[in-house]
């Protein structure tokens, strides 16, 4: 095994992920198109564009949920291969929250925010425990921790997705369309967290989401992709009220009638 | 009578349909429901009426319990001899083994069943019952081989009966599933040799009786080995009841593999566990769940299928009950002796049913699957 470091001197500029003319293709269908984008550590950046133009995709490259087949992607130093090993020390510092919440529903809510913590980063049963309610306080649901996931509601699931990845310690959080499986009042209950979790803590997030209210409160940079390939990226302001591109306006048109 | 009271908008408690509650009301309901329920109502009625008397009149009116020999049994009205298992139960239960010595196959047995049971109590699921099983088991060894402490040694060829069925399938059963689930998962494998190995066993071992397996394992085996070099009769009949149910394992929990979502997996590689962590933690605890019903039935026809040794003279149940017929004394009673082992076969079989639908409840987390 041998994990390529990034070497000290340039450590403070060196974005945290690096994606370097990364492509990638379901038979013929050419999903991502010279994908470059570099995101610095701490910044959050939220993804859009119409469905099927790859943007969850690409931040499933991230974790390597996908596997690309040109280019090369390095998360926190640790370049991307077949490598297993160097996949699962990637994940150990990606966390990821899914649109269905992919919760283990044979096991409790604690269970549930444990099982990485003490079988991934060997922590003790007790030790874990401690740091997983002090999570389930961060997301709000103390008082749910001994609960079977399926006697949840959506937003409290996708909550306690939240906490699961955060039991990581993960230095990157992937978020793939957290809200769009939720009822429309709960909503807000996820998309709070998440506000909460982007001023409190120092954590990367890549958000795909069709929230612009989130992404305007939040987001350091939007990226807009289509067809594969992205498009345009700006700060908020400047991409909501200037877009640059004809396809960048036509979407947002859609979405903001 | 519906229309909502003025007042509160409500609409006021009725009583409780009349013919829908108590005793008519579910005779009604379950038997006389429509013409085809009342036709299979009275059909069943009759059957009974037509089957059963005769059958308690066989079975208990006329039958004979203390007869000391056969002529007393024929001379009577015609009923079972139920006298024939009291004197032949001890050949059946325990087979050829040395008589004066039957205590240890029966002590056997119960140290055995006492073992499964503690298996089946979800107290003892964790390192308490690798304990127990290894000294059990050591005790059944030490009880039927015998030859320390002062028992006589009895050689394996001599054992038969209840004990040699339950040692039979409680191995077959012990091994044959972990096998299969590591077969389900080979086959499911993206390793191109681990998946074809795992495809040409099951398909293999699915595609032949276990007739012809136990016959192979046992004629033509001992003509591939070197000579000198034996493997126990016993052992072999074991391994093949092995190999034959571990193909069936394997097709049924892959059943359940693949009712399991993949963003179950997805959700276990985003916190970072590898692939054994993520089999063990959430895939086959949710797999395995679902497919309990099918796999209880494996266990069951793998039960009885041990009888199926008799081909190659290993005396299991089945072929102690045959042997017990044998006695010139006692021709002709070999309804009672098959309808007493199927009793036991019965009983064996109805309590893995019942354990297995317990220990689905209690595995039921509330979550849709």
């Amino acid at each position: 095994m041998h994990i390529s470091r990034q070497s000290p001197e340039q450590s403070v500029t060196e974005p945290i992920i690096r994606m370097q003319n990364v492509n990638k293709w379901y038979g013929q269908f050419h999903v991502l198109r010279d994908i470059n984008l570099d995101v610095a550590a701490g910044e959050r950046i939220v993804i859009c564009g119409p469905s099927g133009s790859g943007k969850s995709t690409l931040i499933r490259c991230i974790n390597a949920l996908e596997s690309h087949q040109q280019g090369s992607i390095i998360v926190d130093g640790t370049q991307l291969t077949d490598n297993l090993k160097k996949v699962e020390q990637v994940r150990k510092n990606v966390g990821m929250v899914f649109q269905h919440f992919n919760l283990f529903p044979h096991l409790t809510v604690l269970e549930n925010l444990t099982l990485g913590p003490v079988w991934v980063l060997k922590q003790s049963q007790a030790e874990a425990q401690a740091r997983a309610m002090q999570t389930l306080e961060r997301v709000r649901i103390p008082d749910q921790a001994n609960k079977f996931p399926g006697q949840l509601s959506g937003g409290q699931q996708q909550r306690v997705a939240i906490a699961r990845s955060l039991c990581m310690n993960p230095k990157v959080l992937l978020f793939d369309e957290p809200t769009s499986a939720l009822d429309p009042e709960m909503v807000k209950e996820v998309l709070d967290v998440m506000v909460n979790l982007a001023s409190e803590s120092g954590v990367t997030m890549l958000c795909v989401t069709h929230e612009m209210g989130f992404a305007r409160k939040v987001a350091d940079r939007v990226v807009f992709m289509d067809q594969g390939s992205i498009v345009e990226q700006n700060t908020p302001d400047a991409f909501f009220d200037h877009p640059q591109h004809e396809r960048t306006r036509h979407f947002l048109d859609q979405i903001l009638h | 009578m519906n229309t909502p009271s003025p007042d509160t908008g409500l609409i006021a408690a009725q009583p409780a349909p009349a013919g829908k509650v108590g005793l008519i009301g579910w005779v009604r309901m379950r038997l006389f429901a429509s013409p085809l329920n009342i036709l299979m109502t009275v059909l069943i009625v009759w059957l009974l009426m037509m089957g059963l008397p005769p059958l308690l009149e066989w079975a208990l009116l006329k039958a004979n319990f203390t007869a000391s020999n056969a002529q007393e049994c024929r001379a009577g009205p015609g009923g079972a001899c139920w006298a024939f298992i009291r004197e032949k139960y001890r050949l059946i239960l325990f087979g050829t083994y040395p008589y004066d010595e039957q205590w240890r196959p029966l002590l056997a047995t119960l140290i055995l069943l006492a073992v499964i049971v503690c298996s089946a109590i979800r107290r003892f699921w964790n390192l308490w019952l690798v304990a127990i099983w290894v000294v059990g088991l050591a005790c059944v060894a030490c009880l039927m081989w015998g030859g320390l402490a002062g028992l006589t040694y009895v050689e394996n060829t001599r054992w038969g009966g209840l004990p040699l069925t339950l040692i039979l399938s409680t191995f077959g059963i012990a091994f044959a599933f972990p096998i299969g689930v590591i077969l389900a998962l080979g086959r499911r494998s993206n390793m191109p040799v681990i998946k074809a190995l795992s495809v040409v066993y099951i398909e293999i071992i699915r595609g032949v009786p276990l007739i012809s397996l136990l016959f192979m394992s046992s004629v033509m085996l001992p003509l591939f080995l070197p000579e000198g070099m034996s493997i126990d009769k016993l052992l072999r009949a074991q391994i093949a009841i092995i190999m034959f149910a571990a193909a069936y394992v394997a097709e049924t929990v892959r059943g359940g593999l693949q009712a399991i979502d993949r963003g179950q997996i997805e959700g276990a590689q985003s916190i970072g566990l590898t692939y054994w962590q993520t089999m063990r933690k959430i895939v086959l605890p949710q797999a395995l769940r679902i497919v309990i019903p099918p796999l209880v039935s494996i266990f069951i026809a793998l039960f009885k299928d041990t009888s199926l040794v008799v081909v190659i003279g290993i005396y299991d149940l089945t072929l102690s009950a045959k042997a017990s017929l044998s006695d010139p004394l006692w021709r002709g009673f070999s309804i009672e002796a098959y309808l007493f082992i199927s009793l036991i076969y019965f009983v064996f079989c109805f309590a893995m049913s019942r354990y297995s639908k317990q220990l689905e409840s209690r595995l039921d987390t509330g979550y849709a699957h």
